[in-house]
């Protein structure tokens, strides 16, 4: 099985990052034999839709379980559609998600986890 | 002419400006764009009869399955991601479509469709002392608040409208770029605190990347600090008016009544803000006020 793992540094110790669609890296690992390879997420800079872009990105490589904090609407309906597993992990390693992963500790995701987002906020402090 | 009234902070009064300076100068016939389509408020202070409606939608991708074949070219040239194509099957997200018509022209299978998806409505009439009013307001939920705002400044339910004061939304996001785009003059309304500072900054770069002439409006003088004084000093932005602080004018506001209607003082004071926008912008003032 293909997992991936959101992350901020793209190492197999780095911390998870809670953030799906605008994480700065994912780790993809063989659940099997452990070997990963950190992959730049393309969406962490995008103007919207970073959410459906970093789950196309996935499943165009084959990744079949996400661990992540939060999942948006738009990255759910999409990893759902692709039929790939999400999983939150609080926090901690990337190994370490993997392994309660592995362990079945970890909270299979079976709707969005986070609100809608979408581009173009900034209306400014204290809107009367 | 088109004025638009803009501010980057919330809540510092561009309403306040808008409808007075409209009230101000009844005699150059104003149009009054509402164009803050997320939360248009002006028209609780002008009180339009609204006569003339206009549905605002835009087109977005709908795939005939039978004809896909799942290629993922419509994905690939979505600069949006409102299209995804996985495991074979094309989602597409109508939120975050900008309506382009990119996919439908790269279908090699020409298995995309264009829907209409509505967006929200344009509404017009007359308000008070005659001034003409137009607004848009954005369905509920919905967030592309720029089409619906396009459509608004290319709608002309009122021919020749020879100054146009265009009240803008909070912020610097796209719809505030769509607002002030094509103005000839920005007014941006702050107020001299340390709030109102960082945002009319932001605001003024803004207008100044559109390359558009502006100029600053003070209100709730009296409060606050010298920074947004020191900072037009330097950056040679004409402060036009200022407005002090005072609780009648807040009491006032908050009773749905323009500043110009319960003080009416202040109709020279908005005279003079249009005449130096004029000047400002090499206009010659076609009539009498």
């Amino acid at each position: 099985m293909k997992v991936a793992i959101s992350a901020e540094q793209p190492q197999f110790e780095a911390e998870l990052e809670r953030r799906f669609g605008r994480c700065a890296y994912f780790v993809l690992v063989d659940a099997e034999t452990r070997e990963w390879e950190s992959l730049p997420n393309p969406a962490v800079e995008a103007r919207g839709g970073a959410g459906t872009q970093a789950a196309q990105f996935l499943a165009d490589r084959g990744v079949q379980a996400v661990i992540s904090g939060d999942f948006g609407p738009n990255a759910y309906a999409a990893l759902e559609t692709a039929g790939i597993h999400m999983y939150t992990a609080r926090g901690g390693r990337v190994s370490e998600a993997l392994e309660a992963l592995l362990a079945e500790q970890l909270e299979r995701v079976t709707g969005a986890t986070s609100p809608k987002r979408h581009q173009g906020g900034g209306r400014g402090f204290g809107r009367g | 002419m088109i004025i638009a009234v803009a501010s980057g902070k919330g809540g510092t009064g561009k309403t306040t400006v808008a409808t007075s300076l409209a009230l101000a100068i009844l005699g150059s016939s104003p149009v009054i764009l509402d164009c803050d389509v997320e939360a248009p408020n002006a028209h609780l202070f002008l009180k339009p009869q609204f006569d003339q409606r206009q549905q605002v939608s835009m087109l977005i991708p709908e795939v005939n399955e039978s004809g896909c074949t799942g290629c993922g070219r419509c994905a690939e040239v979505c600069q949006f991601h409102a299209i995804v194509v996985l495991a074979g099957k094309v989602l597409v997200f109508p939120e975050l479509c900008h309506g382009c018509g990119s996919c439908g022209l790269n279908c090699p299978e020409e298995a995309i469709l264009e829907v209409s998806r509505p967006l929200g409505v344009l509404e017009a009439g007359t308000a008070m002392d005659g001034i003409r009013f137009a607004h848009g307001v954005l369905n509920i939920g919905e967030p592309m608040a720029v089409p619906v705002i396009r459509q608004l400044k290319l709608w002309e339910p009122f021919p020749n409208g020879e100054v146009v004061i265009r009240d803008v939304s909070p912020g610097t996001s796209c719809p505030v770029v769509e607002s002030i785009r094509g103005a000839d003059f920005v007014i941006l309304v702050t107020e001299p605190t340390p709030f109102g500072l960082h945002d009319l900054r932001l605001a003024a770069q803004l207008a100044r990347d559109l390359d558009l002439s502006a100029g600053v409006v003070v209100n709730r003088d009296g409060i606050g600090d010298a920074g947004v004084d020191e900072t037009c000093r330097q950056e040679g932005l004409p402060i036009l008016m200022r407005i002090p602080f005072d609780r009648r004018i807040g009491e006032a506001i908050a009773q749905g009544r323009t500043l110009v209607e319960s003080f009416p003082e202040y109709i020279p004071r908005f005279r003079e803000l249009y005449t130096r926008i004029l000047s400002l912008t090499g206009k010659r003032q076609k009539a009498a006020l």
